[in-house]
Formats: structure tokens, sequence, C-alpha cells
């Protein structure tokens, strides 16, 4: 990566293309209690100027792919195979130094947090002329008349003032403009979001995607948003990959997903949503459980303990990503949304009243620390779907002082 | 914005709870100045049912689910439950009305103390009371906990961090059922949790009230959330109010601006609804210490006029049982001269 590339490149970069390649991607983590396997071979590619949405509930691996496409884990006790090729090169087997020329200038990253992500101790200007000053070779002057059009691009008022003042003297919607602000200083190709606005009131959370949005298309940047709300990824992404115990269960573009998905996860996120158009009190579908244990996942398909339409099969092999009919949809179910299986069990959930479990028993595992023996953590959590009566299955009294 | 006036009050017998021109405010450092939380809030509950109130953060939701407990006393107005006046109450009284008004808070996981067993968390509340004998207690305990979801066999000897956060918040749930309280305020409940866990937590809300007898004042900010489990809806900016108003009403037919910018901020789940750019709110939220004169919404309103800023608006009906804060509502007429107010 050269140091003196043009600011906001892109003109003279390809238009169209592949941008970002993950091949079977794996990220363990060591801990003293076992490996956990928190991205366990995933594999997708984001072509330029698209957007791409990573869903899925906490636990399930979405920040840690994210982080270990951008490079950003530590070395120590983690284990990365697998491929992250970006504009072509590897970056799994790239050198820190090489490595820090790519990030900020061609990839850069909006946490969640804005009041953790800033320095406290630092000027708003300063924090956003450090990566033109280091990346673009900058002087002075050029980074704070580029640092102005920045915060003048990402909507902030009176910019020249702001630029003189610490994260604390602004509101929270205001930090995280001054991220994307920082995030798109050196004009990278790809933006990761991560959880851009779950800090935010859902008025600046509207202004912030849309922000994102407009500056994607204004730079033909690629984006990948990572969020738990399937609201927040269905405006504003191109595909989405709803990703479950660190592997993706479903794949589709945004339309497609949402009118032909055929993973009962999936459907069964959705449908944990409150929705504006249903009466009030209406019940709502809750998963019961929680996402399993990463050091020993459960056997065969890993939502099988908490899926409602589970059968014999999906807990002992694992199902592979297939092709569904709608084209570029992938997915992992054995007996998939709109299948007989899954016709059959909707009907007779429905019929029994407990399409929803009305007091969802969670599988209690307290204690994701304390290792089980394997196997009894979904025997009960498929119990305990199954036996609406059953209250907290806790499989072992070992977390039990 | 106003929301001053109690027009949209029930009569003063009906309501469990009660509250009139509720002022809180805050003093900064030794400036003198004041943050006016809460400038004038008038609202009651009817026993049975659920009271959303959302807002912004800052809009003074929460200070006003606290300054309903007494923590920390309103600076102006009054608080009835059950025609019992809570601000001028102290010590052994103050302590009794307590026992029938509980709390829940938006972090399960730091709203419990990570000390103690789970069963002596739900147990406290009937020590302090000396309710029953000691076995009775106990088997107090073990109901609440298999009510909310907990095996009480498994979860009574263990501490909180040995749950989720999911699990936390129903243990939070059982220590304020076990005094059979008469009304529960849940402060931003759900906001910490995943969606699938939200949905357990808010289906078990329900459950809950319909099991316990009880009255609910949900506060949140998720206007999909809390249109789920209410009654009726409160909208409250700045430390006002906007809107009130029945929850199916309230969004088929928002009659404040600011309650319909609100609506159309929410990201829908269903990529064939394109965001609507033009119902986008500009700036940000005024400052509490210096909120803009007259209706407090005016510098973000898009139907903002000159009469906004001179006269402030009052809570009037623009249909039955829809009241409304503003001078110039999306339903309704345009609200009488200042003089001819406080009908509905």
């Amino acid at each position: 990566m050269s140091r003196t590339r043009r600011h906001l490149q892109a003109g003279t970069r390809p238009e169209s293309g592949v941008l970002l390649e993950v091949e079977d991607l794996k990220t363990y983590f060591q801990t003293a209690i076992g490996v956990v396997k928190a991205v366990d071979g995933v594999s997708f590619s984001l072509a330029r100027g698209r957007s791409l949405g990573i869903v899925g509930e906490s636990g399930s691996g979405k920040t840690i792919l994210s982080r270990s496409i951008m490079g950003l884990l530590p070395k120590r006790n983690t284990i990365r195979e697998g491929t992250v090729r970006f504009e072509g090169q590897e970056l799994t087997t790239m050198s820190l130094r090489a490595r820090r020329d790519i990030w900020g200038a061609e990839m850069a990253m909006i946490f969640q947090d804005p009041m953790t992500s800033l320095n406290p101790v630092m000027k708003v200007g300063k924090q956003i002329a450090e990566p033109l000053r280091i990346h673009l070779d900058m002087s002075r002057a050029d980074a704070k008349a580029t640092s102005l059009r920045l915060l003048e691009d990402v909507g902030i008022p009176e910019p020249d003032k702001r630029l003189e003042q610490y994260p604390h003297e602004l509101s929270g919607g205001m930090r995280q403009r001054i991220m994307i602000a920082m995030a798109l200083a050196c004009g990278p190709t790809l933006l990761f979001a991560d959880e851009p606005t779950t800090a935010l009131d859902v008025t600046v959370q509207a202004q912030i995607l849309d922000l994102i949005q407009a500056q994607r298309q204004d730079r033909n940047m690629s984006v990948i948003l990572v969020t738990h709300d399937l609201g927040v990824v269905a405006g504003h992404t191109d595909e989405i990959i709803v990703m479950y115990a660190g592997q993706i269960v479903e794949k589709a573009p945004t339309p497609v997903l949402f009118s032909e998905m055929r993973m009962p996860y999936t459907e069964a996120l959705l449908e944990s949503i409150p929705k504006l158009d249903q009466p009030s009190h209406t019940m709502l579908r809750a998963i019961p459980g929680r996402p399993p244990d990463l050091i020993n996942p459960p056997k065969g398909c890993r939502f099988s303990p908490r899926c409602p339409y589970v059968q014999d099969r999906c807990r002992e092999e694992a199902p592979p990503l297939v092709e569904a009919e709608t084209p570029s949809h992938t997915y992992a179910c054995w007996y998939p949304v709109g299948s007989d299986v899954w016709k059959e069990t909707k009907a007779r959930l429905a019929e029994a009243g407990t399409v929803v479990l009305p007091v969802s028993v969670e599988a209690a595992e307290p204690g994701d620390v304390v290792p089980e023996a394997a196997g009894t953590p979904s025997d009960d959590a498929a119990d305990s779907a199954t036996t609406e009566a059953s209250e907290t299955p806790a499989s072992s009294p070992r977390g039990a002082t | 914005m106003a929301g001053t006036g109690t027009a949209h009050l029930n009569a003063a017998g009906d309501a469990l709870l009660r509250v009139e021109n509720l002022v809180v405010q805050f003093p900064v450092g030794r400036t003198g100045l004041q943050v006016n939380a809460v400038s004038g809030i008038s609202l009651d509950v009817v026993a049975g049912e659920t009271l959303g109130i959302v807002g912004e953060s800052g809009c003074g939701k929460s200070t006003t689910g606290r300054a309903i407990m007494q923590l920390p006393r309103p600076t102006s107005g009054s608080i009835t439950f059950e025609g019992q006046e809570l601000t001028t109450l102290h010590g052994d009284d103050m302590r009794t009305v307590r026992t029938n008004i509980q709390m829940i808070f938006q972090d399960p996981i730091s709203s419990l103390n990570p000390r103690r067993k789970v069963r002596d968390i739900v147990l406290e509340p009937l020590n302090i009371w000396k309710l029953g004998t000691s076995e009775q207690r106990m088997s107090k305990v073990r109901q609440v906990l298999e009510d909310v979801g907990l095996d009480p066999d498994v979860a009574a000897d263990r501490r909180p961090h040995q749950f989720s956060g999911g699990q936390c918040q129903r243990i939070s749930i059982a220590r304020a059922l076990v005094l059979e309280p008469k009304l529960i305020i849940c402060d931003e409940p759900v906001s910490a949790l995943d969606v699938s866990v939200q949905a357990q937590v808010l289906n078990l809300l329900e459950e809950l009230k319909r099991r316990y007898g009880l009255t609910l004042m949900f506060i949140a900010h998720d206007l999909a959330v809390v249109k789920n489990v209410s009654d009726r809806v409160a909208v409250m900016y700045l430390g006002k109010l906007c809107e009130i108003t029945l929850s199916d009403v309230l969004y088929a037919r928002p009659a404040h601006p600011y309650t319909d910018i609100l609506l159309k901020s929410i990201p829908v789940p269903d990529p064939t609804v394109r965001p609507d750019l033009n119902a986008r709110i500009e700036g940000e939220i005024p400052s509490p210490v210096f909120p803009p004169s007259g209706c407090r919404f005016r510098t973000r309103c898009p139907r903002v006029q000159e009469r906004c800023a001179i006269e402030e608006p009052v809570v009037r009906a623009v249909e039955p049982g829809h009241f409304v804060a503003c001078h110039f509502p999306l339903i309704g007429d345009v609200a009488p001269p200042a003089s001819a107010n406080g009908a509905g």
C-alpha cells in the first residue's frame, strides 16, 4: 500500500468485481476450560460497492467474524485458519506492518459505543486528522481542511467549532458521526459497521443508517453491517448472512431472505421481533433457551436444541449449506421452512396452541464457563422446548456453589 | 409539547396511580441553573392496565418512574396511589406503600447483588417485612421462581453471574413479585436483551400480569416493544407530555408530529418497505437546562408556526380518548386560542 495515495480514491479504483473473499475462516480462542469455536468455517464474498448484513444473537460470532477478517484480534491464544483475500491480497499471513497500511486506508471500522472508541483526552479534530497524516502523508493544514470537509459530509453543524471540542462535549449521535468521519477519512473501500446504532435513539439511528448508506453510494464503498436487529439490515443492505453458533446458517439477497427464508432460525428471529402492525398484546414467538456453548457445540445441527421442527436426523448430522431454488440463496437445514416436515410440525404446534411457548424455558446452562459433559445441554434444551411445564432443566449441579 | 393540563386524566377515584403536574429539577453544580428533567407531567394508571411511556433519551421517562417511587422526591406536583398522597409520606408510611409499588431495572446483571444467592435476593423483601414463618417464606420464594420460569431447585443456590441476561431479568422480576405488589414500574426491562430473549421476557410479563392481577408502567425507548405490551401509551419529549391514547390508536393515527416522526424512524424488518427519508428529524434534542419557549418540540418540528414559540400547547382531546399537546396536530382541529383551552 503506497503511502502517497490520493484522498478519496473512489474514482481511481475499479468500479465492480469482488472486493473481499473469505474462505472457510475459523477463529478459535484457547481458554482455560477449552477451545471456544467463535467462528467455525465461514465462507462468503463481497463485491465492490455492495452492502452485506451479518445478523445473529449475541454470542453467534458475528463481531468476532468481522474482527477476524480485519485481523484485529490478539495473537495470543487465538487460532485463525482459512483465507481472507482483500483486493486479491491474502490477509491472514500478512505482517502487522503491512496490515497497518490497510487499516484505515483500505478497510475501516465503526464500533458500537462511540464514547469508549474515541480518545477522551484528544480533541476531535486531531483524532480525525491522525489517519490522514499517517496514511496519506498530509500536511497539518491539508489534514485540517480535509477533516472539516469530512465533518460536513457526515452532517455535523458548525464543523470548525467541533474540531476544537473533546468527545465528552458531544452527544451520542454526534460522536457516532465523528466515528464515521474518522472511518471515512482515508476513503476506505470496505467499511465494517459493528452495531453502529445500538447505543443510539431511534431517530438518531435512522439518521446514522441513512448517512452510511449515502456515503457508500458516494464513495462506491462496500459496507459490512453487523447487527442483531433484522429491522436495521432490511432497509440498508443488499445481502444478508444469518449466523448461529459461529456458522452461516442462511445467506440470501435481502428481499429473498425476508420473502423466501428457509432456515427455521431466521424465521424464529424475525417472528420474535414485536411489529408495529400487530395489535398490542400479541403473544410473541420466543426462541426458547439461548445460543449454545461454543466449546462443546451440540452435535448435528447447532440450532436443533432450540428448533421447534427438530427431527432425529437434526440431532445426529450437521446439515451442509445447500443452494435454494432462488439464486444466490444458501441455507443449512434438513427440514427447511416450506418442507413437508415443517408444514406438519407447524400445523401440529398451531393446533396445540404452542406456536409460542408462553413462559418459555431457558435451557439453563448457568455459567457457560463451566464445561459440561457434551450432549447434556442439548438434550435438556430439547426436552424443555417440547414440554412447556418443565422449568429450567439445568442438566447438572456443577454450577451450583 | 406542553403537556401541562390534566384533560386526559380519568376521574380521580378511578385510577390506581395518579400523577399531577409532576416537576423534577436537578441543580447543575453550583451554577444556580436547573436541569428541567420533568416539567409538569400528568399521568394516571387504571388498575389492571399497562401504561407505556416512550421517548428518546433525556425526555424524562425514567425520572418520572423514579419520582413515583419518591426516589428522588419530585420538586413539585402530586402523586396519589390508591388515593394516598405519596409526596408527603415519610418513614414507615412510605415504606409500607412501597411494598405495593415495585421496580424492574434495565440492566438485569448489575441490579442484582453478585455476592448473594438467588434465594436470598428473592427472600429479602419477605424477611424485611417478616411475612409468615420461614417455611412459608421459602415456599413463596420457590413458587415465585417457578412462576418466572426458573427451576427453584437449581436456581435458588446459584449466584447472579451464573445466569444469562434473560435469566437475571427473570430473577429481578421474581424479586419484584414476591411481595405481591399492585403496580410494577418497568424501566427499560428488555433493552439490554437479545430479540429472542426479549420476546421471552415480554411474554412472561404478560403472563404474570394476568396471573397476579398486576398493573404495569412500562418505560422504554423501543416503540414496537411498547406497543406490544401496552394498553395505553404516553409519548414524552424533553420533560413534557406530547400525546397519550390507546396503544392501537396511537400507532394507527398519531396526532403529534413528534409521534409521527418517531414511528417513521423505526426500521421495519421488511425490505419492501423503503425507509421514509422525508420523515427524518433534524438536529439534536435541546438542552433541558435552557428548554425552548412555547412548545418544546418546535425547534425540530416540521409543522412549526409562529404561535408555537409564544404559547405553550395544553393537552386536549382530538378525538374521544385521544389526547395531544400540540397547536397544529396531524388529526383533529387546530387548538383554540389560549383562553378557551381545557376542553375534553
